[in-house]
C-alpha cells in the first residue's frame, strides 16, 4: 500500500535506516488471548523514567484490583497499582531485563479476581465516545494519567502526564500517536489497532483535548494495512489523521517519526516539545482514554510473544509484574534451539536469563530467537566502507565513535557527537566487518558522562 | 533419571549479549572482497584475449608473490595465516591487471612483495593501510623499474601479439600525436596496461561492484565528472586537439582506476559527500598529469595522492546529524 500523508509536510519516510527482516507472521495473526490471573506478581518499584516509587503498603495487607501500591515523589514519576486482588507479601528485590537491581512490592493473589472476558471488558470493553471530550478539562486529563500511573508504552516508559502538561514557553500544536511499531517481531501494537482501535482514537482526542493541539495524526508503517482500515474507520468523524509510513527500521523512533511526518527535526539535545510536538505510542493512547473516562489505572497491557525459539507465538493481555517464565509457559515452552530470550524486540531489546524476571510497564513483548538467527558474522577490522554512515538515521559516524570509544578518546567521541546515539543499533546490524558499533558506542557514552562529571 | 539426562541435554542453552540480537549477513567483507574478483572478470578475461601469455603469466607471478608475500609477512607478525578475507587476492589481481604484460618477472615480484608489505601490512593489516596497496606496489616499480614500466617497455615487436608492438594510445598521443580510434579504446585491442586497455569491460564490472553496493558509486561519479569538465575545458583551449573528452574518458587506465582502484573503501573517505569530493579529487589530479606532467597517465599518482589527503576530506566532512544547527 503506498505512503499516504494527508498533506502533511512529511514525504513519510527519514533519512537512512536499514530493513531488517519484519518476521511478525510468528504471531501477526494471533488474536489477543487474556492470560489466567497469575498466582503472585512481583511489581518493580521503579518501571518509568524518573524517581522509584515509595511502597504505600505494608507486608500482609490486603490489596484489591486496581488499588494504588506505591508513588513517587518527585514530578517525573508514575505510580504504581496492583494488577490482581491479594496480600502483600514481604519486601522483596528483583533484577530486570535491562539490567538494574530494583526493590519490588510482592503481592500473593488472593480472593476473586477479575479473569478472562470480564477483564477484557473491563479494560478496552464498552463504549469509547469521541464527542463530548470538551467536558474534561486539561487538568482533569493530565491529573487521571498521573493517578494511572501512565507512562510511555512503546518501551521507553516516560511518564505520560509529563509530556502533556501544558507548558506556556512551548506550545504543542501536534500529538503523534504512534502505531508504527518498527522492532521486527513484535505485533502487540498491531493487535491493539485490531482489536481495540476505540480507545486508541479517544485517548488520541483526550490527549489533543489535554495539550490543546489542534493536529492528531496517528502513523502507522505501510505493512499494516488491515489496522490502517480499522483505524480509519474507527477516526472517522473525527479530525484525526492516518498517516502510512513507509516500513523501515527505527520509523517508530520518535525523531524518525516527526521528521517522516512533519519534516521537523527535533534539535540535537531536544525533545519533540522543542518543535511542538508530543509522541505516544497506540497503547498509552488506550491507557490514557481508559484512565480518563473510566478512572482505571494501568495494571495490564498487552504483549507479544513471539519468535521462532517459542512453542507456540502469542500476543497476550497481561498483569503488570507477572514473570516472564508463566508468559513462556503459557506460550508452550521454549524450543530446544532457542537461543536467546529478549525483553522487547530483537533490535534494541534486552537479552535475560533469568526467567523470574517481572514483565514492567515498558515491556512490549519477549522475543525468543533461536540460533539460527544470531548469527553474526566474525568480527574483522574496519574497511571503512561507510555502511554504518549510509544507515545511521542521526547522520552520524558509527565507526568512528566506535573507533573513540576503544581508545577512550572523549574529546573525539565528542567531536562526532556521541550523545546524539539513541542506539537503534542499525549501524551494528549492517557492518560488513561484524564490528559491534552500537554496542561500542554505549561504552563510549559511559565514558564520555564520566568525563564530564 | 535417564529422563532427567534427557532433559538437561535438550534444554535450551540461552546466552544474553547486548543489543541489536539480528545482524545483516547479506554483506560481509570477505563477501565485499569476493564481489571486487567477481567484478574483474570480464576485465581478466579480456586481458587474457588481448595479451594471451603476457597476462596470464604476470597474474600469475602477482598472484603467487601476493599470496606469498601475504604468508611471510603474517608469520613475521606471528598472526594466523589466512587468505580468507579475499583481501591479498584483490590486491594481486589489480596489480597485475596495472602491470604492462611485458614487465619482467621480478618486476611483479618485487611490487607484489612492496604491496602486500609496505602497502598493507607495515601499517597494522587489512582496513589499517592509508593507500592503496597495489598502487604503492606499482609506485615503487615505476620509479624503481621505469624502463620496464615505462611506455617503451609496454612495447616488444618481437612478441607475435598485434596490441603488444604499438605504442600505447595515450603514449602514442604524446609523443607522436597520433590517436587511437575511439572504438579501439572503448573495446580494447590496444596497448597498455593489462587491465586497462577495455573501457567496456572496466564498465561491465564497474557497474556490477557498484550494484552491489561494494563500491560506492559517488567515487567513480566523482571522478568521470570531474575528467569531463576538466578535460572539457582542456578541449576549448585548443580546440584543435585530436584527443577528445571521450578520448581522455576512455583511454588509459581512467576506468579502471575509477572503479577498480579509486573505490578501495579502506583508502577512500567514509562519508558520501567525501568520497564524491575524493573522486573528483582524483578526476581533477589525474587530467593535470595528464595535460601538464612528462607522464602520459596520471591515475596512479592521482590516486595515491587522493589516498593521502582521506582522513582530512573525512575531517571535512564529518555530517551534519540530525536536528544539529
Amino acid at each position: 500500500m503506498g505512503l499516504t500523508i494527508n498533506g502533511l509536510k512529511g514525504r513519510g519516510s527519514f533519512a537512512h535506516g536499514v530493513h531488517p527482516p519484519e518476521r511478525k507472521s510468528f504471531a501477526g495473526d494471533q488474536a489477543i488471548e487474556i492470560l489466567p490471573s497469575p498466582q503472585k506478581v512481583v511489581i518493580p518499584l521503579l518501571q518509568n523514567v524518573g524517581a522509584p516509587c515509595v511502597p504505600l503498603v505494608k507486608p500482609k495487607q490486603i490489596v484489591s484490583f486496581g488499588e494504588m501500591v506505591g508513588k513517587g515523589k518527585a514530578f517525573v514519576s508514575a505510580p504504581l497499582h496492583a494488577p490482581i486482588s491479594g496480600s502483600v507479601q514481604k519486601q522483596a528485590v528483583t533484577n530486570l531485563p535491562n539490567g538494574r537491581h530494583v526493590k519490588a512490592i510482592a503481592i500473593k493473589a488472593e480472593g476473586e479476581q477479575l479473569e478472562g472476558q470480564a477483564l477484557w471488558d473491563e479494560i478496552y470493553g464498552g463504549q469509547w465516545p469521541k464527542d463530548n471530550l470538551e467536558q474534561y478539562s486539561p487538568k482533569q486529563i493530565t491529573d487521571a494519567i498521573y493517578d494511572a500511573g501512565i507512562v510511555g508504552l512503546g518501551g521507553a516508559a516516560f511518564p505520560t502526564h509529563v509530556k502533556y502538561i501544558p507548558n506556556e514557553k512551548k506550545p504543542l500544536d501536534t500529538i503523534l500517536i504512534n502505531g508504527c511499531e518498527c522492532e521486527p517481531y513484535l505485533t502487540s501494537d498491531y493487535r491493539l489497532m485490531m482489536e481495540a482501535p476505540a480507545p486508541v482514537i479517544t485517548g488520541a482526542l483526550l490527549a489533543g483535548r489535554a495539550t490543546g493541539a489542534e493536529n492528531i495524526i496517528i502513523g502507522v508503517e505501510d505493512n499494516k494495512p488491515k489496522a490502517v482500515e480499522v483505524l480509519r474507520e474507527a477516526a472517522a468523524g473525527t479530525d484525526i489523521k492516518i498517516a502510512v509510513l513507509k516500513t523501515k527500521y527505527p520509523q517508530g523512533s520518535e525523531k524518525q517519526l516527526i521528521t517522516a511526518v512533519l519534516k521537523r527535526e527535533v534539535p540535537l539535545g531536544g525533545l519533540p516539545l522543542d518543535v511542538g510536538v508530543a509522541v505516544s505510542n497506540v497503547g498509552t493512547a488506550a491507557a490514557v482514554a481508559r484512565a480518563v473516562l473510566r478512572g482505571k489505572p494501568l495494571t495490564h497491557r498487552i504483549v507479544s510473544v513471539t519468535g521462532a525459539g517459542i512453542a507456540k507465538p502469542k500476543n497476550l493481555l497481561v498483569p503488570i509484574g507477572i514473570s516472564y517464565g508463566e508468559l513462556i509457559e503459557y506460550c508452550g515452552g521454549l524450543k530446544e534451539d532457542a537461543a536467546r530470550m529478549i525483553s522487547g524486540g530483537p533490535m534494541m531489546g534486552f537479552a535475560f536469563a533469568d526467567v523470574n524476571l517481572p514483565v514492567t510497564k515498558g515491556t512490549s513483548g519477549l522475543t525468543v530467537l533461536t540460533q539460527s538467527e544470531i548469527r553474526r558474522a566474525k568480527e574483522t577490522s574496519c574497511v571503512r566502507c561507510g555502511r554504518c554512515v549510509d544507515v545511521c538515521p542521526m547522520n552520524l559516524v558509527p565507526t568512528k565513535l566506535a573507533l573513540a570509544s576503544r581508545h577512550k578518546n572523549v574529546e573525539l567521541a565528542k567531536r562526532y557527537k556521541i550523545a546524539a546515539c539513541f542506539e537503534c543499533g542499525s549501524c551494528a546490524y549492517i557492518c560488513p566487518a561484524g564490528i559491534p558499533l552500537v554496542q561500542l558506542i554505549r561504552t563510549g557514552k559511559v565514558l564520555v558522562n564520566k568525563a564530564d562529571k | 533419571m535417564a529422563e532427567n539426562i534427557k532433559k538437561i541435554k535438550t534444554a535450551p542453552v540461552i546466552h544474553v549479549a547486548p543489543s541489536p540480537h539480528l545482524s545483516s549477513m547479506a554483506l560481509t567483507t570477505r563477501r565485499m572482497m569476493i564481489d571486487v574478483v567477481i567484478a574483474l572478470i570480464p576485465v581478466v578475461l579480456t586481458a587474457l584475449y588481448v595479451f594471451r601469455w603476457y597476462a596470464a603469466k604476470q597474474l600469475f607471478i602477482c598472484i603467487a608473490s601476493c599470496f606469498a608475500a601475504e604468508m611471510i609477512f603474517m608469520k613475521m607478525r606471528s598472526k594466523a595465516f589466512s587468505l580468507n578475507d579475499y583481501s591479498a587476492t584483490v590486491t594481486a589481481i589489480i596489480l597485475a591487471l596495472s602491470l604492462p604484460g611485458t614487465a619482467p618477472w621480478y618486476v611483479g615480484v618485487i611490487a607484489s612483495f612492496v604491496a602486500i608489505g609496505i602497502g598493507k601490512v607495515i601499517f597494522g593489516g587489512v582496513g589499517m593501510n592509508i593507500f592503496n596497496p597495489a598502487m604503492v606496489g606499482r609506485a615503487f616499480v615505476m620509479i624503481a623499474f621505469a624502463s620496464a614500466m615505462a611506455a617503451s617497455g609496454y612495447e616488444d615487436s618481437a612478441s607475435a601479439v598485434d596490441a603488444i608492438t604499438q605504442a600505447t594510445p595515450m603514449d602514442a598521443f604524446k609523443q607522436t600525436g597520433i590517436t587511437t580510434s575511439l572504438s579501439a579504446l572503448f573495446w580494447g585491442p590496444t596497448n597498455g596496461s593489462l587491465g586497462e586497455t577495455s573501457a567496456f569491460a572496466c564498465i561491465i564490472g564497474g557497474l556490477y561492484l557498484c550494484m552491489r553496493r561494494t563500491a560506492s558509486w559517488e567515487i567513480p561519479t566523482g571522478v568521470i565528472a570531474s575528467v569531463v569538465v576538466f578535460a572539457g575545458i582542456a578541449n576549448l583551449v585548443n580546440p584543435q586537439s585530436q584527443w577528445t573528452v571521450l578520448h581522455h574518458l576512455l583511454g588509459g587506465s581512467l576506468l579502471f582506476g575509477a572503479f577498480f582502484i579509486a573505490t578501495d573503501p579502506v583508502s577512500s573517505p567514509l562519508t558520501p559527500k567525501g568520497k564524491f569530493i575524493f573522486g573528483i579529487g582524483i578526476g581533477a589530479f589525474i587530467m593535470l598529469l595528464r595535460l601538464f606532467s612528462g607522464y602520459p597517465e596520471g591515475v596512479m599518482f592521482a590516486v595515491l595522492l587522493m589516498n593521502a589527503l582521506t582522513p582530512l576530506i573525512n575531517r571535512w566532512t564529518v555530517p551534519r546529524a540530525l536536528g544539529e544547527q
